[in-house]
């Protein structure tokens, strides 16, 4: 296909589409200050940029979720109104968003065909799948249409994400971090496909991803984003990922990766054998997992999300009963009961920590006294609790952790992501820690918060502490990590030193093979 | 023990004619709560709308002296009451449950009240159709006089399957019970189509009401539902969402409350009010059985919050 397109030139059908000097407000926030960006018919483009650059901002503006203060956009060479998604539609323009818009428990075809504007009152199943089917045969896509999408592995959901807006005349497709959940195979698989389609002039592309490497493999020309402003633009043969970096995160100074003290690894702190549990459905989600974290190490669980990593947190964590086989800490049979937890000091940084490690409408300083609040000199005789004592302490580790709160007295849920990240590191790693258990510890944090939080966690490690650190970002695994294991379907697949680690068996093991 | 020759004979026939009879307010309540639970809202109201369907539906067939108007009239008010729920859940940070209690506790209050000078007059009954001419004794003449609102069940349960699968109606309800935020991103206004599930559901449980006041028991007084409604909303959850299965869960249901008249006849008064309790104990037992700590249970629409 590629060589004919290429010695052919093919009928361009997809259009271009340019935002001229959009500006957005919220409030007295300028999340987009006169941003420009010209994408030209069956391209890649990239836009780049930290959380909070005003990606998100742009292409809702696009899509007709917001109405900009000011700007304009030009579809081929007219220029339009986007007051709402629906219109967007119309245009031929389709977003595939960064969480999935399926309905999990119905099929790819019920999916597809309910997405559409115009659904007949009464469905002919019959006719619909047949019609499909044909939709298919003209696409590079093969998903199966009669699975419920919660069955679909992760790529195959994401390409019925893209295949539903192609089934919808989508001529435009924005894609929003589309390889977060993706393994690196499923990520070229797809973007390719996608890459062929612009080649065959079907399809115009806007992505918006933080991935290097994918810019670099994939993308025509890029724009880089930061706070509001398009700060370059341009093809991508004219640009290093050094250059791409430095446009993204401008002259701030980016926290040097923590020293790592070169100690070896100690006793075996954390043990993990035979290791089974259920998720919420009932179904095996740990199946027989086995683990080992020594003193001053951090072990990073590599994997795509769904394959049991989140249930082995928990069981961890004390928040999901193991179905079989034993969690030892120092030598020592683990239950994650509260007083197990103090008396062998393990702590745990888990995902989504404000649903799942703090109380959203109690303060800052009760939740980060949820750990000692019971005891000297926070209560006396075990239950007078001294709220004085408490706020004084949190008042240090605020002070201490850089936590941004307009008082210790402030509930906890009026605090961004990364200060209620930063809030409940302060209450996990203040003390002596033994064992730290961190599931995805800097999701959807800027690169300063990131920089921060991974120093921290360094930081424990040189102290002795034994980390187990579970994440969806091969660089995180692969900057923090002493060793990686690889996560499938419940077990360890795979192990390796990160100094010897090899991309491409990590990405085979994370797909299964 | 004289009871026309049929013996213990006559108690299976009479748990079978207790089930369908019994069985029809169950099955309208469950019907509408099913479908209003597709939609991902549970109505707890449903006690109270099929009180004050009763009432209304008695007061009117009273006034009137058509006994259809007043089915007509029972599930109006259930919508008004099914509207009112989904009018007062579609506000921001309203709890579903809480406010089916409170209307729950509206409905049977307001149809005391008004339906206090309806206790004493006869008003006339639903018609029933004879399917036991065949048969010379007349218990089996009796257990097959079958009511016509059953029968508009029997065909309401398989329609019901139907339409959530292949009609655009069905399909959006079940999207939005499924998803929200996937409804929304489609283009389907999640607030209206909860509104239209839960008056449909409303319209239901009225006629589920008017059942009890106009066939069985046949006359209103205000012991009437001693917690059908609530019973009915339990046996959704027994029957996993499935109309269908609601169907077989309420004959169940009108089954075991049959067993005890239907053994007192035979001459067995032994523990006559524990075996009428039978079918409370019956919800208890399953709701504990098909239930655990650990699993989500199958079935239900993810966005109801007693399942989330």
């Amino acid at each position: 296909m590629n060589v004919l397109t290429r010695v052919v030139p093919p009928e361009v059908t997809a259009p271009g589409v340019e935002a001229i000097a959009m500006t957005k407000r919220f409030g007295g926030f300028t999340a987009l200050d006169g941003v420009s960006v010209r994408i030209r018919p069956a391209t890649v483009h990239a836009l780049l940029g930290e959380n909070g650059a005003g990606k998100s901002t742009l292409v809702k503006c696009i899509m007709g979720f917001h109405r900009p203060d000011e700007g304009s956009i030009v579809i081929g060479d007219r220029e339009v109104e986007i007051d709402n998604p629906r219109t967007a539609q119309r245009h031929g323009l389709g977003m595939v968003y960064q969480h999935f818009t399926l309905v999990p428990r119905m099929t790819v075809l019920e999916n597809l065909v309910m997405a559409r504007a115009d659904v007949p009152a009464v469905i002919d199943w019959a006719k619909e799948r047949r019609d499909l089917a044909a939709f298919l045969d003209t696409m590079p896509f093969r998903i199966p249409v009669d699975s419920p999408v919660a069955a679909l592995a992760a790529g195959d959901r994401q390409k019925a994400e893209i295949v539903k807006q192609l089934y919808l005349k989508a001529r435009f497709l924005i894609l929003d971090e589309p390889t977060s959940v993706l393994t690196p195979a499923e990520a070229d698989e797809i973007l390719g496909l996608i890459r062929a389609m612009a080649l065959d002039g079907r399809l115009t592309v806007l992505i918006i991803t933080h991935k290097f490497r994918e810019v670099m493999a994939f993308a025509d020309e890029v724009t880089v984003l930061r706070r509001g402003r398009a700060v370059g633009s341009g093809p991508v043969s004219g640009h290093t990922p050094d250059s791409l970096a430095r446009l993204m995160v401008g002259e701030a100074a980016v926290a040097a990766p923590a020293p790592r003290a070169a100690a070896p690894a100690g006793a075996v702190r954390l043990a993990v054998e035979g290791l089974r549990a259920d998720d919420d459905t009932g179904m095996p989600a740990v199946r027989g997992l086995d683990l080992q974290v020594r003193a001053g190490e951090i072990v990073g669980v590599a994997g795509v999300s769904g394959n049991g990593q989140v249930e082995l947190v928990q069981v961890l964590a004390g928040q999901r009963p193991a179905v079989a086989g034993t969690v030892r800490v120092n030598g020592q049979p683990y239950g994650a009961t509260r007083a197990e937890a103090r008396r062998h000091r393990v702590f745990c940084l888990p995902e989504e920590p404000l649903r799942s490690a703090c109380v959203p409408g109690m303060s800052v300083a009760e939740n980060m006294a949820f750990r000692v609040f019971d005891r000297p000199p926070f209560a006396a005789g075990g239950w007078w609790l001294k709220r004085g004592a408490m706020r004084r302490a949190a008042e240090a580790l605020i002070a201490r952790y850089r936590v941004k709160t307009t008082s210790p007295d402030a509930p906890i849920a009026t605090l961004s992501g990364g200060n209620v990240q930063r809030a409940v590191l302060a209450r996990e790693l203040s003390g002596e820690v033994d064992v730290l258990v961190a599931a995805n510890p800097v999701f959807g944090l800027d690169f300063a918060a990131v920089a921060d939080i991974h120093a921290q966690i360094v930081d424990a490690r040189n102290r002795g502490t034994a980390v187990l650190l579970v994440s969806e970002d091969l660089d995180e695994l692969l900057e923090l990590s002493d060793r990686l294991v690889v996560m499938f379907r419940g077990a360890i697949v795979h192990e390796t030193a990160t100094a010897a680690a090899d991309l491409t068996t990590i990405g085979r093991c994370m797909a299964g093979h | 023990m004289d009871d026309g020759g049929l013996g213990w004979w006559g108690v299976p026939l009479a748990v079978l004619a207790g089930a369908i009879r019994v069985s029809t307010p169950f099955l309208f309540v469950s019907l509408g709560e099913c479908l209003t639970e597709k939609s991902g809202r549970i109505n707890l109201g449903l006690e109270g709308t099929l009180v004050m369907g009763a009432m209304s539906g008695y007061a009117v067939a009273y006034g009137t002296g058509n006994p259809w108007a007043g089915v007509l009239v029972a599930g109006l008010a259930g919508t008004v009451f099914g509207v009112l729920h989904a009018a007062i859940c579609s506000l921001e940070r309203v709890n579903d449950i809480a406010v089916g209690i409170a209307l729950m506790l509206l409905g049977t209050g307001l149809a005391f009240f008004l339906g206090k000078p309806f206790i004493q007059p006869q008003a006339p009954q639903l018609p029933s159709l004879a399917l036991g001419w065949w048969s010379d004794v007349p218990q089996v003449q009796s257990a097959l006089r079958i009511n016509a609102l059953f029968l508009a069940g029997l065909l309401l349960a398989p329609l019901l399957v139907w339409a959530l699968r292949c009609t655009r109606w069905g399909m959006v309800v079940r999207i939005v019970g499924e998803s929200a935020e996937a409804a929304r991103a489609m283009g389907y206004p999640v607030n209206a189509v909860r509104m239209a599930a839960t008056a449909t559901g409303g319209f239901l449980a009225g006629v589920g009401g008017s059942f009890l006041s106009l066939y069985y028991p046949g006359s209103w007084n205000e012991g009437l539902s001693s917690g059908q409604g609530i019973t009915a909303v339990a046996l959704v959850i027994f029957a996993r969402w499935d109309p269908m299965l609601c169907f077989y869960a309420a004959l169940l249901f009108g089954g075991a409350g049959a067993l005890g008249p239907a053994l007192q006849s035979v001459g067995v008064t032994q523990g006559y009010y524990l075996l009428n309790a039978a079918p409370y104990i019956l919800t208890l037992a399953i709701m504990i059985a098909t239930s655990s700590s650990r699993h989500r249970l199958a079935g239900a629409p993810a966005e109801l919050s007693v399942t989330r």
